[in-house]
């Protein structure tokens, strides 16, 4: 076999591979382009508000319910009520039982099964009318308040990221997870 | 008028389906005919004015007939203790087909919808990836994208039917958080892809930059597979209310998880656990144990004419027609009662049902002018069969509202007048 054939029998076979890739069909990896722009976990650290159970995403910082009581009054009680009583639905965020004979009052102290969330929703969506307008000191503040509230915490227990996601709450047993059955 | 017999699929007047073909002006038009059209039967028609004089021009965005009817969706009440908060309900008596017109698709808000300029918009992806990446808009909308016609539904919706009380209302207002449409996007597992998912990664949080920055976890199981990253819904950029510019969708699953204003996909071992699949979208049990997580949408079907607060003006010959869907899968039958579930007929489906995505299903029913009730049930391509109420309260209690997919209860009373009741 001479070396010009071989050369002609390659290109041959080059131009089927390209005819080849150019009919792959939509979504194959010849036609994926890849346009996100590569970020550090840094420079997202003021956009990624996710605050887990594991302590994952929990910022720097601590406070206790007796200091939250003055953030809660000037950002929360418009709402909530004093003592977290509220009016109706979600602004009663204490109190409750699970076990009540009657239709159960579910609240963060009856019915959350995680302490994180508690964080995560305050610091994320409240106050519902300037959302994001606490500092996460303050956030930690009102947190460890909302748990007092519900007799979860001592009033001078100092709240930060490792006190919090070791809060085991009153319901945290109480969730089936139905996940797999889909 | 001659008289025409009828073949009966079921009690109480349901007619078997090949009669739709014959209807025509026969059925349910032929009474009223004359008096419409303001003549004597047997005058002679004439060519009507607007065929006489040019009509309107062209216009930039169109909008209904004045004669089409006041078809709106149905919000409720703004709280101030929720600014923005709340939803709007779909028309579903008013419309024909599977597809939602984009402006009257439902809505849910947790905090308002936000004005979001999309060259400001981010996409981001991190946690348990390879490489973190940022996405802007622009971008995204090079990518090869997929369409797919799903279903939306609210796992909310219908939650009235399990509160007690009468629960009078209209198809709209009892069962409107639901709506269908075709969605167009990219693959979610692309941009996963993209970023490199870890092996130890297996959910998925998603946040919308909405003010309340909602969050839910996707299992990654179902990231992977049919999760579309979506960009357009029924040919058009997304509308605001729909989550403008971006929105995740999960096809099949409660509404609340196909994330809109789409900003942050995060990688997690397990999921973030926030507020709104923990404290909502949650089920307690009688045993007082709540059911988290719970995905799919159950089969469901619903008439939606006739339907509540509807009135039926003289006995005779009505199509029956409704939807049908289910999170899984496609609708394989529908069957329509018209004596409260004591005898059932198959409905004739309109059009080919589709995997996760609405049904149409009809039939014809004679109104005798007495009582009736009429219902519907669905069978799914899995096999599952639409509950009556009853079952689901005696499994489920009376605590939670989420996740009802009972059979609607349609009573037709002597005098025509229709009402959602139980039976």
């Amino acid at each position: 076999m001479s070396t010009s054939r071989t050369a002609t029998a390659t290109s041959r076979i080059l131009a089927l591979l390209l005819l080849a890739a150019w009919m792959a069909p939509a979504g194959s990896q010849e036609a994926q382009i890849r346009l996100g722009t590569p970020i550090s976990e840094e420079q997202l650290s003021a956009l990624d508000l996710i605050a887990a159970p594991d302590g994952s995403g929990m910022p720097p910082g601590a406070g206790t319910a007796r200091q939250g009581r003055e953030v809660y009054e000037l950002n929360c009680l418009r709402c909530h009520n004093v003592n977290g009583e509220g009016e109706s639905g979600n602004t009663v965020i204490a109190g409750g039982d699970m076990q009540s004979e009657e239709s159960p009052l579910r609240t963060v102290g009856s019915y959350w099964p995680h302490a994180s969330t508690l964080f995560d929703f305050i610091r994320r969506a409240m106050p519902a009318d300037i959302p994001k307008s606490l500092t996460d000191e303050e956030v930690y503040q009102v947190t460890a308040y909302v748990l007092f509230l519900n007799g979860i915490v001592g009033e001078d227990q100092s709240i930060n990221s490792e006190t919090l996601t070791a809060i085991v709450m009153p319901n945290g047993n109480g969730f089936v997870d139905q996940s797999h059955l889909h | 008028m001659k008289e025409l017999q009828w073949e009966k699929a079921a009690g109480n007047g349901l007619l078997n389906r090949r009669h739709l073909l014959q209807l025509g002006l026969t059925g349910l038009g032929a009474a009223g005919a004359g008096a419409v059209f303001g003549q004597d039967a047997g005058s002679i028609l004439q060519v009507p004015e607007w065929s006489r004089m040019p009509g309107a021009s062209a216009s930039a965005y169109g909008e209904p007939s004045r004669f089409a009817g006041n078809f709106q969706r149905m919000a409720g009440t703004p709280d101030p203790i929720y600014p923005g908060g709340g939803a709007s309900r779909s028309p579903l008596q008013f419309l024909q087909g599977t597809i939602t017109p984009n402006a009257l698709h439902f809505e849910r808000h947790h905090a308002g919808i936000p004005d979001i300029d999309p060259a400001e918009h981010m996409l981001v992806i991190n946690g348990l990836v390879r490489q973190p990446l940022v996405f802007s808009y622009e971008n995204l909308l090079k990518y090869q994208m997929v369409s797919r016609i799903n279903f939306l539904e609210c796992s909310g919706n219908s939650g009235a039917l399990l509160r007690g009380g009468s629960a009078d209302g209209t198809a709209q207002s009892l069962h409107g958080l639901l709506s269908c449409a075709e969605w167009t996007g990219i693959p979610l597992s692309v941009l996963l892809d993209e970023a490199g998912v870890l092996p130890e990664a297996r959910w998925v949080a998603a946040v919308g930059a909405d003010a309340a920055s909602m969050g839910r976890s996707v299992p990654i199981d179902k990231a992977l597979d049919d999760v579309l990253v979506a960009l357009y819904q029924n040919g058009e950029p997304i509308q605001p209310g729909q989550g403008y510019p971006v929105r995740l969708f999960c096809p099949g699953w409660e509404g609340n998880i196909s994330v809109k204003w789409l900003t942050q996909l995060k990688l997690m071992r397990e999921p973030a656990q926030f507020r709104d699949e923990t404290s909502k979208y949650t089920d307690t049990m009688p045993d007082r144990s709540s059911l988290q997580f719970t995905f799919p949408m159950g089969v469901k079907s619903l008439i939606t004419s006739p339907s509540g607060q509807m009135s039926l003006p003289r006995p005779g010959i009505y199509q029956v027609t409704g939807v049908a869907w289910s999170g899984r899968g496609a609708i394989r039958r529908v069957e329509v009662s018209a004596d409260g579930g004591a005898t059932w007929a198959d409905a004739m489906m309109q059009s080919e049902p589709m995997d996760k995505a609405l049904a149409r299903f009809t039939i014809p029913w004679e109104w005798s002018g007495g009582p009736a009730v009429l219902q519907s049930r669905a069978t799914d391509s899995a096999g599952n069969v639409q509950p009556i109420r009853d079952e689901v309260l005696a499994a489920r209690g009376t605590i939670s509202f989420y996740h009802n997919n009972c059979i609607q209860s349609w009573g037709v009373d002597d005098a025509g007048a229709i009402s959602n009741v139980y039976v």
